[in-house]
């Protein structure tokens, strides 16, 4: 079975996805990487990558000579409407699988990262979130599966030149200086960024001083900045941040945080793997949860954290007022503070009709704290208790 | 794309050759062979005042090929260390990840760091060997006949061995890849040795070792064909004796055919390093 963001019957789109017009939240198991397709067009593992409809179509799909003129004409206006669509997304990727002689590291992962998104991929430690991020990369050779990188098949090299990756294991050429690591970069991207701008970029990760100093004399965190400056110099679309706060200070992360907000805000979509999970909260739009190498759950924090708690504090609480609570949602009690589950989809008459309802049956209420479920919470308690229909 | 690629990280390779240590360690290796070569050719002139002119320029062509057999081993450990390291230490510490992560295919990077590492290596044997002919000229007076076809075959050499270096550290790790290289390269030889007695001795199956090394790894024939181009022909005729089965003189010049084989022996070890590298995963 397809498991992934990709696949979960009965999801509602949250409105900041479908705000922006984007359907890779919601898209089913067996949609296309460019919307609006039609299902006789899908990519699946049987069909080759390169049939893929996408804007950036490869010329393998130009109609051969001895076409017939009717058949050329309905292939154009066919590519005309793909090149007419939104653009394919950042990545999109299939049933990947990677077996390490015996060990199962990925297993049937497909996931999708929308053109400007922030999608953060958690985990607990060997859950194949970096065997995944390699294979998306081209650095591992999956074993089944199939990857687009902006629209274009992962097995071809070109499909990167877009994309900024920052490793786990980041390591730069000691040496050289921070400055010649970046002009390598471009020039392997094949771009012409001039020098202010790249310069620019190493100011952006807070080594504007060390430009020209050799990356051998580094300390791991400035190295790790480096890596992100090399992730951010070839004017990416796609950003791929493995752990990019491993080895920073608390400003240091305060300062991805930023970065990631405002590459957000250029429309860069952004994939962070990041165990920090308070990182994740504040900056991702999606998140996808890995475990024993497959996606356990997905979808976007509102959905994933859907549920929303009430604490009250309150005396004189009868049998008919307890009734009440309880129907409001599941009710736990620790002395007179009353804790009240509330599901996730709300209309907003829902407090302040339970608290006047409360009132009128004598009940003193000294406080009402909304609270809401923290991501860390609800990674632990999906993690504990397995994958459910409901996470999938 | 890819000669871009591929010029991009030759030109890397270079830089880092020049900028790490081993640059240093085989500038001074290299200088302490040349000192000593000078002074033992000074010696030479100085202390066998009495031999034939004849007998001088073997000694001089023997020694000559002596020390360019130190000056092939200092090229040979110096890139072969280069060769391991660059590759296999690159996907060991990770900084190969970053570049790989990049529009580029694996086999162009490897190409790249071979076209870096060759034209490190034929750089420094150009220079060390003329020098070292030069050194010869002025303090014996004697200048081989074909030195230009001598220092490139020394130069193909080293090619050779690097390219088996490089073949090696896409399986196994950095210093294995080094030892191993130089190990292979050092068994060559003694076994092209073992061969020139047996062609000396006129015994075939002990000659057919020479033979089979010398196809096996291309390292050793080059050298050979390398001595034989800065020996004066006509001591072939005077001393044949000499020759049989000598380790530091050699009998006949390269063959064609030989010579292609080691540019088909580079271009397959070269395909089979490319293949190997592309299929690992990082």
């Amino acid at each position: 079975m397809m498991t992934g963001p990709t696949a979960r019957p009965g999801g509602t789109p949250s409105p900041d996805v479908s705000s922006r017009g984007r359907s890779s939240a919601d898209v089913s198991s067996s949609d296309v990487p460019s919307r609006a397709v039609s299902s006789s067009d899908v990519p699946s593992r049987d069909i080759p990558s390169s049939d893929v409809p996408s804007r950036d179509t490869p010329s393998s799909d130009v109609p051969s000579r001895d076409t017939p003129a009717a058949e050329v004409s309905a292939l154009d206006s066919a590519q005309r409407l793909v090149a007419d669509l939104s653009p394919s997304p950042a990545v999109w990727c299939s049933g990947l699988r990677k077996r390490y002689r015996r060990r199962t590291a990925v297993d049937d992962v497909s996931l999708t990262v929308g053109r400007g998104e922030v999608v953060g991929l958690l985990g607990p430690n060997g859950a194949g979130k970096t065997s995944v991020i390699k294979m998306l990369l081209g650095l591992v050779r999956p074993d089944a599966g199939e990857v687009l990188l902006l629209g274009r098949p992962g097995r071809d090299p070109s499909s990167r030149a877009r994309v900024g990756y920052l490793p786990e294991l980041f390591r730069y050429q000691p040496w050289l200086s921070a400055a010649e690591v970046l002009a390598l970069h471009v020039r392997l991207t094949g771009l012409t960024v001039p020098a202010e701008e790249r310069q620019e970029c190493l100011a952006t990760v807070g080594l504007a001083d060390r430009a020209t100093d050799r990356v051998g004399g580094f300390s791991k965190g400035m190295q790790q900045r480096l890596g992100l400056a090399v992730a951010l110099v070839a004017r990416p679309e796609l950003v791929i941040l493995d752990e990019p706060t491993s080895a920073l200070d608390p400003v240091g992360r305060a300062d991805v945080r930023d970065l990631v907000l405002a590459l957000k805000a250029r429309g860069v979509a952004v994939l962070l793997n990041s165990h920090l999970i308070g990182e994740v909260e504040r900056v991702c739009d999606r998140v996808v949860i890995l475990d024993k190498g497959r996606v356990v759950a997905s979808g976007t924090l509102a959905e994933l954290l859907g549920q929303r708690e009430l604490r009250l504090r309150l005396d004189g609480v009868d049998a008919q007022a307890e009734a009440r609570l309880a129907a409001a949602g599941p009710l736990t009690r620790t002395g007179d503070t009353f804790t009240v589950t509330l599901p996730g989809e709300q209309d907003g008459g829902i407090v302040p009709e339970l608290v006047a309802d409360l009132v009128r049956l004598g009940v003193r209420v000294h406080a009402v704290e909304p609270g809401r479920i923290s991501l860390e919470e609800r990674l632990l308690d999906i993690l504990r208790t397995g994958p459910t229909e409901e996470h999938r | 794309m890819t000669a871009r690629t591929v010029f991009t990280v030759a030109a890397l390779t270079i830089r880092e050759a020049a900028r790490r240590r081993v640059l240093l360690a085989l500038v001074a290796l290299t200088v302490v062979l040349l000192g000593l070569s000078a002074f033992g050719f000074s010696r030479i002139d100085a202390e066998f005042g009495g031999l034939t002119s004849g007998e001088a320029r073997l000694v001089a062509a023997l020694v000559l090929n002596l020390v360019m057999f130190g000056l092939s081993l200092t090229a040979a450990l110096g890139t072969a260390f280069l060769a391991g390291p660059t590759l296999a230490g690159e996907t060991e510490t990770g900084i190969a990840l970053a570049v790989l992560a990049r529009p580029v295919r694996r086999a162009a990077v490897l190409v790249g760091k071979w076209l870096g590492l060759v034209t490190f290596g034929c750089g420094f044997v150009a220079v060390a060997g003329l020098t070292q002919l030069l050194i010869v000229v002025v303090t014996t007076g004697y200048w081989p006949p074909r030195p230009v076809t001598g220092l490139g075959l020394l130069a193909a050499q080293t090619a050779v061995l690097l390219t088996l270096g490089l073949l090696l550290s896409t399986a196994v790790s950095p210093m294995a890849s080094g030892i191993v290289a130089v190990g292979l390269f050092g068994a060559t030889w003694i076994s092209g040795v073992v061969g020139a007695f047996g062609e000396a001795l006129g015994n075939d199956s002990v000659a057919r070792i020479g033979t089979v090394s010398r196809m096996l790894l291309p390292t050793d024939g080059l050298w050979r064909g390398a001595m034989n181009a800065f020996q004066d022909p006509s001591l072939l005729v005077q001393f044949q004796e000499a020759f049989k089965g000598h380790p530091f003189l050699s009998e006949s010049a390269l063959t064609p055919t030989y010579l292609a084989w080691t540019g088909l022996w580079v271009v397959l070890a070269l395909g089979l390093a490319a293949i190997s590298f592309q299929r690992r995963d990082l």
